[in-house]
């Protein structure tokens, strides 16, 4: 491959202004990324210039056209989202890959991914009408007003745990098959195999997924918007409604004018940062070459 | 495809074995309930509103009554000028990354790392940046175009990644035939490797189809609201998933025709993914032999 490249004996005009073409475009993406980041960092200092930094934890109430700024129930609102949808989606997940790679007969593991797939690709604002017309009012009949952290929890589950099954199946079927030989010549039965060979050498891949599936959960806009009530309050109970970060900025940014404005853009730039730590941390634990 | 060469024995005398056996089935039997429950729903009160009509009207009485056509129109327009712009771009960044450039070099590797970034933001950030960016800075107000252009930044890095793929997938032995053949590198390219690189391409192509019919939260403040016909390019238009939002949340009585568009949506979608699972499995398959 690299005597392939750059090895045309004759370059002509056309093949350098081809090539000088290409450098340009491909330093698009570069561009669109460094945009993105300065608009979102220049709008969000203009906040920070006028309200100070602690005002976004401990204002009384958010209420950004009076000045008050209290954004800690939204950062808090979507963690918590996050955390429970990862609870709930990586075990899931993990078991729909070892069904397919060590249980399912061919045809049901075909099947699987079949329908694992397509639900991958069901956009996130038909998870929320399903959320809407039919998970809310079966909230309700435990408890009112049905929009709650709950809500949001499940529909961000069933969200996210496709992505994730599709990432640890692969990651299963590239084990090396010596891993299995190895465990069933020693005698291990199917059980066994699974949890003492398959998993740990998995434990990366599933690591992995999960960041994956939690930075999905965490951006997420729609679905969230449409179950979780957008009350913005710590909530005490997974009953009780709440916002998240980025349900904020969906309801506010069409009338919000100056500071209340770059507020959101406040929102924005804490989403913009949880998620770049989590790649980071990806990033560094995957680092070592030791993984499946 | 499930190559485990092993099939491993079940210990079916132990009781923990059995258990597992069942908690793994009752991992499947979760995924069908999902599949079903929701599919399920949508399409069953869905189809029940598709007619002739509800393709070929416009809506009336915010969306309680009559079709969908101005909004199938602008989804069509936003999707076209989305590709429009990432495709070519997807494209070309990709043939750069994988036929002018070494893994190592420094502005490869920047590149590379802006792909991975691009793909993590969220889409109400693209939203956001829009926004600012295609409707103010640019001046293009809430419209289609500034609609299409914020989902072609979204959609970039995928098509980049599927385009790769595609790449990849060239034996390189058409690389050195072609420089045997004393082709010109442009030439090669042209004629030899893009057109040996086509199912990833239309794999990619169909992807950003996927992306940008499924988004909703990054035309919020970009293509906007307006559900009447668009008259062009720069003028405002509601996206199919926005109509299912609205329908859904701010009209009360709009629960019937959300379905409705919900389906057409969905119906669309499983069509264009399938089609891009399909050829991507192709590609795979023929880099393994």
């Amino acid at each position: 491959m690299t005597l392939s490249k750059n090895s045309t004996s004759y370059p002509s005009i056309a093949d350098s202004v081809l090539k000088w073409l290409l450098v340009a475009v491909g330093g698009l993406s570069i561009v669109i990324m460094m945009l993105i980041t300065v608009f979102i960092f220049t709008e969000s200092i203009s906040a920070f210039k006028i309200i100070d930094i602690e005002r976004f934890f401990f204002d009384e109430r958010w209420n950004p056209t009076a000045g008050e700024f209290y954004m800690l129930p939204m950062l808090v609102g979507s963690l918590l989202l996050m955390a429970g949808s990862i609870a709930i989606a990586v075990p899931l997940a993990v078991l729909v890959a070892v069904f397919n790679n060590f249980y399912a007969p061919k045809v049901l593991s075909v099947a699987c991914r079949r329908l694992v797939e397509i639900l991958a690709g069901i956009p996130s604002v038909v998870y929320g009408l399903w959320g809407l017309v039919t998970l809310v009012p079966m909230i309700i009949m435990i408890q009112s007003p049905g929009t709650s952290l709950l809500a949001g929890i499940i529909v961000l589950a069933i969200m996210i745990f496709p992505t994730i099954t599709i990432l640890i199946d692969s990651a299963i079927r590239s084990l090396p098959k010596h891993y299995i030989e190895a465990s069933v010549a020693i005698g291990l039965k199917r059980w066994s195999t699974i949890i003492s060979v398959v998993l740990p050498a998995l434990r990366k891949s599933i690591f992995a997924g999960s960041i994956l599936g939690a930075a999905r959960a965490i951006g997420e806009t729609m679905a969230v918007l449409m179950v979780c009530g957008n009350v913005v309050q710590l909530p005490d109970s997974v009953f009780e409604p709440m916002r998240a970060l980025t349900s904020n900025i969906a309801l506010e940014m069409a009338y919000a004018m100056e500071l209340h404005r770059s507020s959101l853009f406040v929102s924005a730039l804490l989403l913009l940062c949880i998620v770049f730590v989590m790649m980071f941390g990806k990033e560094m634990i995957l680092r070592d070459k030791n993984h499946v | 495809m499930s190559e485990q060469a092993v099939r491993l024995e079940r210990g079916s005398h132990y009781d923990l074995d059995n258990l597992a056996t069942f908690i793994a089935w009752s991992g499947f039997i979760v995924v069908v309930l999902i599949f079903v429950w929701i599919l399920g729903e949508i399409l069953v009160n869905g189809i029940s509103v598709i007619s002739w009509e509800f393709l070929t009207e416009s809506p009336g009485n915010a969306g309680r009554s009559g079709g969908i056509l101005p909004i199938l129109v602008s989804t069509g327009v936003i999707v076209f000028i989305c590709l429009a712009f990432a495709l070519p771009m997807g494209v070309a960044t990709a043939v750069y990354l994988n036929e002018y450039t070494l893994k190592d070099s420094r502005f490869a590797k920047f590149i590379n790392i802006s792909i991975d970034v691009l793909a993590a933001i969220p889409s109400i950030i693209y939203g956001l940046f829009g926004f600012v960016f295609f409707n103010n800075v640019l001046g293009f107000g809430f419209s289609l175009l500034s609609g299409g252009l914020t989902l072609a930044c979204m959609v970039l890095p995928f098509v980049i990644r599927a385009s790769i793929d595609g790449l990849k997938a060239v034996p390189d032995a058409y690389r050195e035939s072609s420089t045997a053949l004393a082709m010109s590198k442009s030439a090669s390219l042209f004629y030899v490797i893009i057109p040996s690189a086509m199912p990833g391409i239309i794999a990619g192509f169909l992807l950003g189809i996927g992306r940008a019919l499924a988004e909703t939260a990054a035309l919020l403040f970009t293509s906007g609201y307006v559900d009447r016909m668009p008259s062009g390019v720069m003028d405002s238009g509601r996206a199919l998933s926005i109509h299912v939002y609205d329908l859904a949340m701010n009209v009360s009585g709009g629960d019937a025709n959300a379905y409705g568009s919900a389906f057409v949506l969905i119906v669309v979608l499983l069509v264009v993914n399938s089609m891009a699972i399909y050829i991507g499995n192709k590609i795979q398959r023929r880099q393994l032999r």
